[in-house]
Parts: structure tokens; sequence; C-alpha cells
């Protein structure tokens, strides 16, 4: 996979959100490159799931722009930002515990056999052997496509969810706090994931406030604090410190 | 033999099912070989599909993580007007879809201002099982509207058929829309997004499904189904009195709880609404046959009802902790 342009693959500007009198966003401006690990930190109420819900679709900004891939975006909804190739992987509100891993896999995006006003008959046999095949593919080994996501621990379910991501050839993957409540293996294996996106021309937004995380996996680092963007430097050119004392 | 202990574990309807065959052996002793008879089956058989009919809308919609509370009365409003229609020389091919439109149109509202103004819809239901019930008795007048001879084509949905004229029409009704909601649950893609709604609420959300339309489809599936098993009971007893249905919401809730349907959404099935509801009428039955005070029933339902739900999640707990292969 290569980016159509060398440009950035998202960019954000001055994007403005209010919530009922509190200014969430206040004129955010970020360029985000292809192929590129970014790493998103910041205190709660920040700003940064604002952003972050902006981007997938599930918010909508009262003021700015959005280009992804060169073009002007307004994502309606999730399905809109999931179709153009973002997909976004929340702490824990991707999956649904009760059904089946072969069915979480194609929530809203099933394969059916000839439908009438989109509603029609799965294929479930074809469900079963992707999840099997996508599962495969981030290197995780469940016991079948059919347990329940609820008898899944919370890295497996991260797992499943990247795996998801990456069978419908997302192009940017944005991980909503992927380790919290994650125990210290499952961490550094959804750590892995994270690295590895860039072998296979992810782009990723990693949202975090696990600093030690962020500098792990990420190539660069922006900060946010009361709905700003306070620093933007390449991993390598910054420190712990030297976030920690902008936040 | 692990592994086929967690499946059947995993599908409380199994439990209800085995549960059912033992009771109905006792009941068939307990009552001299009366209740296997030819003429108490006829009976259960002809009662069956009003209630089930209920009871498959309710679990659907407890699936998708929603609650129906009017049932009851749209079961008596959709038939009431469709009597009061016929009653005025409309004839049966208007009359019949009022009544339906009638059901669907209180399913839409139950759940529209349940998503819009994100309220539980117990309150929206509630709010609909005095107003559905209001409008029956207003339009009626109080009093039962005459319907004319041969106004309702009573063959086509309750006439006797088979061997010895074991079911009525309404059976056969009955299991084409069983069957035809129970497939949709389990292999359209609807189905998914109606466990998902009901699952796991900001999953489904997140993942771009439709949820709010999703709802109010199940709000309007359940309320149609229950104003078609009015309709049904109406032409089997010839005359749409406006208190029919009174307590039937509750006996739907507990037919689908007794099946295995979970009251938080995304557990359950089709097959287990349908059995609870059989057990119910079982039970109803094979009391009286076995000569036992008629209102004992009430105490069994109540105290089946709270042991099935404590008994499945006992079961669910248990079936979690196996670590066991279940491919099929």
């Amino acid at each position: 996979m290569t980016a159509p342009n060398t440009g950035p693959i998202i960019q954000v500007r001055n994007l403005h959100k209010w919530y009922s009198g509190v200014h969430a966003l206040k004129g955010v401006s970020l360029d985000i490159n292809p192929n590129e690990a970014l790493g998103l930190v910041g205190d709660n109420g920040a700003g940064k799931s604002t952003l972050i819900n902006i981007l997938s679709g599930t918010q909508r900004p009262d003021d700015g722009e959005i280009t992804y891939e060169g073009r002007p975006i307004h994502f309606k909804g999730p399905r809109d930002a999931m179709e153009a190739g973002i997909e976004t992987i929340y702490q824990y509100n991707s999956m649904v515990p009760t059904m089946s891993i072969a069915r979480n896999m194609f929530i809203g995006r099933e394969p059916v056999k000839a439908s009438v006003f989109g509603i029609g008959i799965m294929d479930q046999a074809k469900m079963r052997a992707e999840s099997v095949q996508a599962i495969a593919d981030v290197d995780l080994h469940l016991r079948s496509p059919d347990a329940l996501v609820g008898e899944l621990s919370g890295g497996q379910r991260q797992g499943v969810a990247i795996a998801r991501a990456m069978h419908f050839k997302s192009k940017v993957m944005i991980l909503d706090e992927p380790t919290n409540h994650l125990a210290v293996k499952e961490t550094q294996k959804v750590i892995g994931c994270v690295k590895s996106l860039k072998d296979l021309g992810i782009t990723a937004v990693f949202v975090s406030h696990n600093m030690h995380h962020v500098f792990e996996c990420c190539d660069r680092i922006v900060a946010m604090a009361r709905g700003e963007i306070v620093m933007d430097r390449r991993v390598k050119d910054t420190s712990l410190e030297e976030i920690l004392t902008v936040l | 033999m692990k592994r086929l202990l967690k499946i059947y574990m995993e599908k409380p309807e199994l439990a209800a099912i085995v549960f059912l065959v033992v009771l109905t052996m006792v009941f068939h002793v307990r009552s001299n070989a009366v209740f296997l008879n030819l003429q108490n089956l006829q009976g259960m058989l002809g009662l069956l599909p009003e209630v089930a009919l209920v009871a498959v809308g309710v679990t659907l919609l407890m699936i998708c993580g929603e609650f129906d509370l009017s049932v009851g009365s749209v079961f008596a409003l959709t038939p009431m007007v469709m009597g009061v229609m016929l009653a005025n020389g409309w004839p049966f091919a208007m009359a019949f879809p009022a009544g339906l439109i009638a059901a669907l149109v209180a399913g839409f509202i139950n759940g529209a201002l349940t998503v819009r103004f994100s309220i539980p819809s117990f309150i929206t239901t509630l709010g609909m099982l005095f107003v559905a019930r209001s409008l029956t008795v207003v339009i009626s007048g109080g009093f039962p509207p005459v319907i004319p001879a041969g106004a309702m084509p009573r063959g086509m949905f309750t006439a006797f058929i088979g061997p010895g004229d074991l079911f009525r029409m309404s059976f056969i009704w009955f299991v084409l829309i069983a069957v035809l909601i129970g497939l949709m649950l389990s292999r359209t893609n609807f189905g998914n997004w109606v466990r998902a709604t009901g699952g796991f609420l900001p999953a489904a959300q997140s993942m771009g499904i439709p949820t709010a339309r999703v709802k109010i489809a199940c709000f309007m599936i359940c309320s149609v189904l229950a104003g078609f098993a009015g309709t049904l009971q109406v032409m089997r007893l010839g005359a749409p009195l406006p208190s029919i249905g009174e307590g039937l919401e509750l006996q739907a809730v507990a037919a689908a709880v007794i099946g295995g349907t979970a009251l938080t959404g995304g557990i359950g099935t089709i097959l287990g609404g349908i059995v609870g509801a059989i057990l119910i009428r079982v039970i109803d039955n094979g009391l009286v046959l076995s000569r036992v005070d008629a209102n004992w029933f009430k105490m069994a339902l109540g105290a089946l009802t709270v042991f099935a739900v404590i008994m499945n999640t006992w079961l669910r707990a248990k079936a979690k902790r196996m670590k066991v292969e279940t491919q099929k």
C-alpha cells in the first residue's frame, strides 16, 4: 500500500468545538502524515477525545476544516469515517461482549447474499473464515470465531478490534486509550501491534495518558492542554520531562 | 462431553425445553392421561398462538435492549379498530390493515419517544398501556361492536385444520411468523444489528449502526405482532371485548425471561420466548387438569420466572468459566 500523495493524510485546520458553554477545542490545527505513528497525549479534559470523536465521525465540529487525502470531508457519522478508511478502536466501546467474534468482526459491514433495502441474509461461513484469517494475521490465536467476545481478555479484545480494522483495509487507525486496564504482557502486545502498523502502511493515532507507552511506539508526539495543542515534536527530539512541563 | 455441556449451558432455551418435557409428563400422569388427549391439546394449541406471538415480539424487543408494557393494550386496540370499522360496514380488506396500522403507529410512538428523549421504554410504554387501553374503550363506546356475520374470513385465521382438527389456522400463522422473525434475528444483518444494539449500545453506535432506527423497527414489530395476536383472539371469540389482553404484557415478559432472554438486552432467542410461552400455557392448563386450585397459577408463574432467571444467570457464569472449544 502506498499513499497517493506525499502531503499529510489528514489535515485539521482551526477546529472549534463548544459544549454548552465549554470551549473544548480552541482552534486546533494538526497535520497527520501518512504512515506515521502519532501519539496524542494530554490530561483529562484536554480535548483529545473531542478531537478523536470528530475525526472518527461521532461528533461534528462547530467550526474549522478537515481534509483527508487532500479532499475536504464532512463526516455525518462513524459510518462515513469507516468507509473513508478511518477506523477507531476505543478503550472498551468497540466490541459487543454478548456476541461472537465472527459477528463482532462484521458489525455494520456484514457480507450479505442478496439484500432488499440493505437488509439481507448474512454469509456466515464467509464471516467465520475471514475472521479466523484476520485474527491470525495479527498473530492472535483464539479458540474459535464462535467464542463470545465477553470471554476474551482485554488484550485479546483489542487484538480483535485491530484485526477488524486491518481486515477492512483502514488507512488510518485511531486507538483511544487501547492499553487502559490491560495486564503488562497484553499491553506489550498491543504496543507491538501499533509498531507493526507502520510496516503495513497504516497511519496510527495513539491516544493515551501513559507517556511510556506513547514513547515506546510513536514517531511523533502531540500534547494537548485546555483545548489547544501545546507541543508537537518528534519523539527523538523530546523527553518525558519536557512533556510533563507543558501539560 | 465438557464441550456439549458448555454448548448446552450457553443455550438457556434448551434447559426450558427439558423442563417443559418433564412438566408435560408430570401433568399427563397427574391428570390421568387427560393432558395429552386430543381435546385438551386442541384447546391448548388454539390459545397458544395468541400468547406466543406476543411473546415473540416482546422477546425480540428485549434482545434489542428495550421493553414494551403496552402489548396487552395494543392486543385489544387493534381488533377493536377492526371491529368498529366492520360494524360500520367497512370491508375486511380495509378494516384488518387499519387495525394493524394502529398497532404500527403505537409501536412507532413508543420507539420514537424512547429514542428521541432517551427515556426508559418502561415509562414510554407504561404510558402507551393506558393510552391504548383508553382509546380501545372510547372507540368502542364501552360495548363490543356487533360484527356482521361472515365479515371476518375466519377460515383463513381460526378454522380447525390438520389430523383430527388438532390445529387452528392461527397456529400456521404463528409458526410462519415465528420462523420468519427467528431467521431474521439469527441470519440477517438486521438481526446482527438488533443484538449489537441491545448487547452494548456504545459499540453498536461507534460501528455506525443506525441504532435509533433499529430500536424503532423492533418496537413496531413487537406492537404489530401483539395487534395481530389480538385480532386472532377476536376472530376466535367472534367479538372484540375492550378488556382482552389485560395482564398479557407481564406474561409475555415472563415467557421471554423463562426462555433465557436477559432484561439487559443482547441475550436471548426467539425459540426461548416461544418455549417460555408454551411453558406458561402448560402450567395454566396442567394445574387445572391436575385438580389443583386454579388460583395457584400465578404463584407457579411467579416462582418459575424468578427461578429461571437465577438458573440462567448461574448457567451463564458457569459456562463462561469453562474454557472449552465450542466450534460447531
